[in-house]
């Protein structure tokens, strides 16, 4: 309910140009490729070079990544001072998957497809995962009008060409497969009667090939992996963190440190491959940002890579979706899906305006909300900040009465809670810090420089470019974490483990204090300390 | 800002009454492990049951979606131990069949509505029960498709049901055998397969950024 008469007048103004706005609501002109790169320089929070710094150690020395990414980067690592007995392992298989998300459980189905050994770790439960939040889609090139090189094409120019072409091409061409897949696997897909898909546009999208489950998308899609996971028998070990990956002689990756989140109680496993799946990192709270992040999205492993030796790409690039809750302040920085974009409501300022195609991608609609909210002066005070509306009530003139229900009853739900009905009223939004574009690097068989060392879903790095487009993300879990599953189990076939060794940890170590770091700080992070200040952070 | 009493496994804390349940533990020290997820209402980690004082109702929520209110007595329920059975969706059929085999307490349903009542998400529990009864796993899949498996209905349930198991088991045999089946889906995985597009994304991988970003600003949206 909005009560603060500052957002009511506001209100007023939206609802009486939305008519006007409704009539035109074709005619919003898209920006020139120069208007985007200005809004994105002046505006976009990657680009603000006091939040950054480069790091001092390890193979991307001299690269810049945010602040609070170089603090877990370059601090001790958790298994320091600890005896860990390497000759024991508790835990003994061909792979072992680090992460409970959408990568790390399509990984470890199609490992145990294949004929390995496979066991899964995960620092919460399985299933406890950005991919379980994902809300608007997933996208794949399987209507007539569209092909892979249109997708291509939408990839690139979203990810500002900086995309690796060859991950891309993956992406784009096993999209139908894998879609194709979670059907087998008993996705429940949105279609009309006769099969077809129904599909809608996400920002920077060309043609119409998002595929949706209402908006519970992802969660529609974890929840089944996970049955998939538990029906194989595959073990999963949760509350249980990896801390550190073990090596073995030759270098290669060959297994983990594990961590009891309850007990402390330090694990050693031995694998022939890893794959780390740990997600994003929101809960870093980058920049002070607030999150649509899962609780342990803290970039556990760009670190525990980054110590073994693996390289990262585009560290410094992180994704802000324009629509984060900037209202009420129970739900602050919580998504708001860009489906609600696609179905048709319009990004609306203080004086009833729509400034911007809904459309444009998402570090531009980003960067164009901070835009009205700073110099324009045309933000809504919400009591916490500015924000700009999104004009949620035009879906239901759109696509008549019921689409709100029928599509997005998430979104309906969630601010429903606070006495707000999305199918009248509009909402209030402001940027939150959404995915980890950049991570570890690899190559198209899904692994690091690092031999046996393989990287699937967010924590990777090249597929998104500089910006990822709306329902790449759920795809890419799938694409490369069946991918790192096949590929893991078949070197598994042809590896032999050599003596266990932390000697890199010890390296890492060494090279720190050469480098004159002096840190209290342990990593990985792990969660998040929100104790005594739920008001700030957790905004 | 104003505060109000909240008592969390029975013990009195003053916090501010604008927090959920989820900040409000934070805002007293509780370093949150279990019962804590993706904090946004999508997966089932921090289901809570409380009661107001001086009222006989029990009511349900999730932690992170809910205001704090006086009175509020608090016990969080991170786990609960739902019966999943295990089922290779390859052979397994839409029957009716196979509810029985694998969920027969289903049958067990005293129609007492304690499920449908202590759904967070506000489900009609029951009737998605009474669904997966007549093998209608279609309907079944309809109604319970927001469920956030949180387990909140099954621990009142007194026929011992694991109603989110069922629900799971349900959709996926909508999703994999009800559904109509998706033609272009199939015809374009398989011309994939055939290697039709590959000459035209290989010249495209070969262009020069240049060329790539005229390409990509004049091309055709589809409105």
């Amino acid at each position: 309910m909005y009560t603060n008469p500052e957002i009511l007048a506001s209100l007023k103004k939206v609802e009486a140009t939305r008519q006007e706005r409704f009539n035109n609501r074709d005619n919003i002109k898209r920006m020139s490729a120069e208007e985007k790169d200005e809004i994105l320089k002046a505006y976009h929070p990657d680009y603000k070079e006091e939040n950054f710094e480069n790091l001092v150690v390890g193979v991307n020395k001299g690269d810049k990544v945010p602040h609070e990414l170089a603090d877990m980067l370059q601090a001790h690592s958790r298994v320091k001072g600890k005896k860990i007995d390497l000759r024991h392992p508790k835990y003994d298989v061909d792979v072992l998957v680090i992460g409970g998300g959408g990568a790390g459980a399509s990984a470890a189905i199609e490992a145990k497809n294949a004929g390995a050994n496979v066991m899964l770790v995960t620092k919460l439960r399985l299933g406890d995962a950005n991919s379980m939040m994902a809300e608007g889609g997933i996208q794949a090139a399987d209507k007539p009008n569209d092909s892979p090189a249109i997708h291509y094409l939408d990839v690139m120019g979203g990810g500002h060409f900086a995309n690796r072409p060859e991950l891309v091409y993956k992406l784009v061409t096993e999209a139908p497969a894998a879609i194709q897949w979670l059907e087998h696997l008993g996705v429940e897909f949105d279609k009309t009667e006769d099969g077809t898909m129904v599909t809608t546009h996400g920002g920077g999208t060309s043609r119409k090939r998002m595929h949706a489950c209402k908006d519970y998308s992802g969660a529609e899609i974890m929840r089944t992996l996970r049955d998939e996971v538990l029906n194989l028998g595959i073990p999963v070990v949760d509350f249980t963190a990896a801390i550190e990956l073990i090596k073995d002689d030759e270098g290669k990756a060959a297994g983990a440190v594990l961590m009891n989140m309850e007990t402390q109680e330090l694990l050693v496993a031995r694998a022939k491959c890893v794959v780390i799946a740990t997600g994003g990192a929101g809960r870093m709270h980058y920049q002070g940002f607030p999150t649509s992040n899962h609780y342990g999205a803290t970039a556990d492993g760009l670190v525990l890579g980054y110590r073994a030796g693996a390289k990262l790409l585009y560290a410094d690039t992180l994704q802000y979706h324009p629509t984060g809750a900037a209202y009420p302040e129970q739900i602050l920085g919580a998504l708001v899906t860009e489906k609600v974009r696609s179905l048709g409501a319009q990004l609306v300022n203080k004086d009833g305006v729509a400034y911007i195609h809904p459309l444009e991608t998402r570090d531009v609609n980003a960067s164009g909300i901070i835009r009205e909210c700073s110099t324009r002066g045309e933000g809504v005070d919400t009591g916490t900040g500015k924000a700009v509306w999104l004009d949620t009530p035009m879906i239901e003139m759109i696509g008549g009465e019921g689409t709100i229900m029928k599509r997005i009853p998430a979104m309906y739900r969630m601010f429903a809670k606070y006495g707000i009905d999305i199918r009248k009223e509009p909402i209030l939004v402001y940027p939150t810090l959404h995915y980890q574009n950049g991570g570890l690097e690899i190559t198209p068989d899904g692994m690091t420089g690092v031999k046996n060392l393989f990287v699937a879903g967010e924590a990777v790095g090249g597929i998104h470019g500089r910006n990822r487009l709306m329902g790449n993300s759920l795809l890419d879990i799938i694409v490369f974490g069946r991918n790192a599953g096949v590929q893991s189990a078949k070197a598994a076939k042809n590896t032999k483990v050599g003596k266990l060794t932390l000697a890199h940890v010890a390296a890492f170590e060494k090279e720190l204090k050469e480098a004159g770091i002096k840190t209290d700080k342990q990593s990985p992070k792990l969660l998040p300390n929100y104790i005594g200040k739920p008001l700030s952070f957790d905004k | 800002m104003e505060n109000v009493t909240v008592y969390f496994f029975g013990k009195k804390y003053e916090v501010p009454s604008n927090l959920t349940i989820m900040k409000a533990m934070e805002h007293c020290g509780y370093q949150l492990l279990r019962g804590c997820g993706c904090r946004n209402g999508f997966c089932g980690a921090c289901t809570t049951i409380y009661r107001i004082k001086g009222e006989t109702e029990l009511k349900v929520c999730l932690a992170c979606s809910t205001q704090v209110q006086d009175g509020m007595y608090v016990a969080t329920l991170p786990y609960f131990p739902l019966v999943k059975q295990v089922y290779d969706i390859e052979k397994i059929r839409p029957t009716e069949q196979i509810m029985m085999q694998l969920y027969p307490e289903i049958y067990a349903c005293i129609g007492c509505n304690a499920c449908t009542k202590s759904c967070t998400q506000g489900l009609n529990v029951m009737q998605y029960i009474a669904y997966a009864q007549r093998g209608e796993y279609d309907k079944c899949a309809e109604e319970s498709f927001d469920c956030v498996m949180c387990g909140c209905c099954s621990s009142r349930c007194p026929a011992g049901i694991s109603h989110p198991q069922v629900a799971m088991l349900a959709r996926r045999l909508n999703g994999k055998y009800i559904a109509p089946n998706c033609e272009h889906l199939d015809q374009r995985v398989e011309e994939i397969a055939n290697g039709d597009f590959k000459a035209t994304l290989e010249s495209l991988m070969q262009k020069p950024v240049s060329e790539l970003k005229e390409l990509y600003n004049n091309r055709e949206i589809e409105k």
